[in-house]
């Protein structure tokens, strides 16, 4: 554990040169309408603007001096077909399945299949876990999606000083091959998709999966699933990481094009807005930081050499759902088209579906109230409705007592038939992308469009994403919406009900899940069995492969599957990169 | 001694544990700052031995202590413990985060001394730091 980090050492680097961001489409020559149309319906606008509206303007003024959405687009009274009269249907908005792709990046969406219904479990031992698991694939998910608790996330493993009180806290308590084999007990893992959470150790977990299919013979190419592996969103948002942005980002090109050779069927990262949003980022910023962190994964691929038709079709991405019902939807909506524009004209894709962009979807859980708990029901609900309303391909939706701990079993049962019942009740589910051609929606997709690549511009203009982290430029944009919704809250400017409004006293408690420190104490003494019981020289000389591949710059996931086929640790990889590369720390600034 | 009785609360915001989730601590940390109090934020992912010393090595009255973890029962108390091992025990120490509302009478009687849960304004923070942490006597 010695060594300057090589990142923190290296002087600033000038960004590489960056093509400019794909323009802007506004400005059509041609309008839904006719000129003489148009000229009719601005002025029964204008009618109506000094009739009705002024006459009750002048009895009830509006509630507000203005109106605008959570990201601060303004919201006028009212929009009408002169407002939309740039619109081109077919060049923004077209059909699903084709380019832009703003509808949807299937033909048929939910006429076709329903999203994944895909719940985030993970807690206290992998037994606990694994029985978790059973019991929502038998209550009708049909993903499994995995929490790791802290040390593995960060690369420790659970009888390490710094896991002390955390071991399976918020998360399954992870530290060998041994604790992912019963993980996955009795779960057959060529018919279910696995997404696993997880972004620094990434590269180790996914080692671990590879080689846990194969004990049940299940070769690595029909693995079906998703690693999150997002580092970028970590230096930005989440903040959980091992090495410094660079080596970490080098990893996630590793994962990216080992899985474009070897695991067609794998989504190697999951481009994730999510933890972007819930540091306090607005709609705006998540949508541009989030598509910027997927551009510069893009270029550092094309940068090694792979061709982009090669891999982007296995990129993936991760929306927040927060409360702000239109302009969510018109997130999903912009998102897609922004990503086919630019890996169109920007990296020249040409296969289809590289330019797709698929997206998981998780609820809001900053939105998500410790007062009056089982209000969370109905805000997750109409968040959960606006993910599907924008067309998303996986839902997680939070359960009611996430404020307070992981969720219990009755609360994520809830929680999964708000989405059944959203799926198989409200009939949004019967026609694809039911919002299309409202003037608000399509406005309001517009407006995030423009204001993204806006954005997206400035951080190209630093040198790409990589940069604008290290020069803590989302950080402290995220910091200050941050700031700026709290001020709000306590103004009294934002209404969060039943905290700075429609309070109400003594809240009756709800039951909670507890993970008591036997976990800890178990998973330790398995821990220390399976090093007991391997072989110590495999260890090591596997454990040199990894370095070596550290240092000569190969990919680094071939000699991890073999190392932790032998049973070395989750911390014992991370300790590889630490010595390598040096542990990243980021400097206490607010 | 008198100098020492008026002078500006010293405010250490730290983040004990593995968890990375800053936004409380930043926002909390802005807020302090924002009402007057001098505030030093250690950074992520600090052991109680870390926070314990950067307690002392800047003189602070008060310690906050921000958490998501679910790890508090264990190093909420572990901090206290590692400033008494350090010999300090006139700095108040307060804390918040993801925490159960039944956890809070195990917390006080490790000795911390307030808990802010989620929906906690950052007005109620700097109005009880006021109201109950006392800038530190000098050291003799």
């Amino acid at each position: 554990m010695t060594g300057k980090p090589a990142v923190e050492s290296k002087p600033p680097v000038p960004g590489k040169p960056r093509r400019p961001t794909p323009p802007m489409h506004g400005g059509a020559d041609h309008a839904v309408y006719g000129r003489e149309e148009l000229q009719a319906i601005l002025s029964e606008r204008e009618s109506w603007t000094a009739g009705e509206l002024a006459d009750l303007l002048a009895r009830t003024p509006r509630r507000r001096k203005s109106f605008q959405t959570d990201s601060g687009i303004p919201v006028p009274d009212v929009l009408d077909p002169a407002h939309r009269s740039q619109e081109d249907f077919r060049r923004d908005i077209g059909y699903p399945g084709r380019y832009p792709f703003t509808r949807g990046p299937q033909a048929t969406m939910y006429r076709g299949r329903l999203w994944t219904m895909r719940q985030f479990a993970g807690f206290g031992s992998p037994e606990d876990t694994n029985a978790r698991f059973k019991y929502l694939l038998a209550h009708g998910m049909t993903g499994l999606s995995t929490a790791f608790d802290m040390p593995a996330l960060m690369g420790y493993d659970a009888d390490h000083s710094l896991s002390r009180g955390e071991v399976g806290k918020e998360g399954v308590a992870i530290s060998t091959l041994r604790d992912f084999e019963i993980l996955f007990d009795g779960i057959p893992l060529g018919d279910v998709t696995t997404s696993m959470t997880i972004n620094a150790s990434a590269v180790v977990a996914l080692a671990m999966y590879v080689a846990v299919g194969e004990k049940q013979g299940i070769p690595r190419a029909r693995l079906g699933g998703t690693i999150q592996a997002d580092m970028l969103k970590e230096f930005i948002a989440q903040k959980e990481w091992i090495v410094g942005p660079r080596p970490a980002v080098k990893m996630v090109v590793d994962m990216i094009e080992f899985c474009a050779k070897e695991m067609p069927r794998w989504n190697p990262v999951s481009i994730s807005g999510y933890h972007i949003r819930e540091a306090g980022a607005t709609a705006v910023q998540e949508l541009a930081f989030t598509l910027a962190d997927g551009l510069e994964y893009v270029q550092e691929c094309v940068d090694r050499g792979m061709d982009v038709d090669s891999f982007a079709q296995r990129l993936s991405f991760f929306w927040d759902v927060h409360n702000d019902f239109f302009e969510e939807i018109a997130k999903f909506r912009a998102s897609r088209r922004i990503w086919a524009r630019a890996l169109r004209e920007r990296f020249g894709a040409r296969r289809k579906e590289s330019l797709l962009l698929r997206t998981h979807a998780q609820t809001a859980g900053v939105s998500l109230t410790a007062q009056q708990p089982y209000n969370n029901v109905v805000r997750t609900a109409l968040q959960a409705m606006a993910a599907v309303l924008g067309g998303t391909q996986s839902l997680h939706t939070n359960s009611l007592d996430e404020t307070y701990a992981l969720p219990t079993e009755d609360a994520v049962r809830i929680a999964l038939r708000t989405q059944q019942i959203i799926g198989y009740e409200s009939g949004v589910d019967r026609v694809v992308d039911p919002l299309a051609g409202s003037y608000y929606v399509e406005y309001l997709t517009d407006e995030m469009e423009r204001r993204a690549l806006d954005y997206i511009r400035r951080i190209d203009e630093m040198g790409g994403m990589l940069r604008a982290v290290e020069e803590g430029f989302p950080q402290r944009e995220i910091a200050e919406s941050a700031y700026r919704w709290q001020r709000e809250v306590e103004s009294g400017d934002r209404v969060v009900v039943g905290v700075n409004e429609f309070r109400t006293e003594g809240d009756a408690p709800i039951p909670l899940l507890r993970i008591d420190e036997s976990v800890a104490r178990a998973q330790v003494a398995r821990l220390q069995a399976v090093r007991a019981e391997r072989s110590a020289d495999r260890v090591k000389e596997t454990l040199a492969g990894v370095e070596k591949a550290c240092r000569d710059g190969s990919n680094v996931m071939p000699p991890i599957i073999e190392a932790v086929k032998v049973y070395a640790t989750l911390g014992e990889v991370c300790d590889v990169f630490r010595k390598v590369w040096g542990q990243y720390r980021e400097d206490g600034v607010f | 001694m008198s100098q020492n009785k008026g002078r500006t609360l010293r405010i250490l915001v730290a983040k004990p544990g593995l968890d990375g989730h800053d936004r409380g601590a930043k926002i909390v940390a802005r807020a302090l700052r924002d009402a007057g109090f001098e505030v030093i934020y250690t950074g992520l992912h600090q052991t109680p031995e870390m926070i314990a010393a950067a307690a002392v090595q800047e003189d602070v009255d008060g310690v906050g202590l921000s958490i998501m973890s679910g790890a508090h029962l264990t190093l909420f108390p572990a901090v206290v413990d590692a400033l008494k091992e350090r010999g300090v025990d006139d700095v108040t120490v307060f804390g918040g985060g993801i925490i159960p509302q039944d956890d809070i009478p195990t917390l006080k009687k490790a000795g911390v001394s307030e808990v802010f849960l989620p929906g906690a304004t950052t007005q109620s923070i700097v109005d009880w730091i006021r109201g109950n942490v006392k800038p530190r006597a000098e050291v003799a």
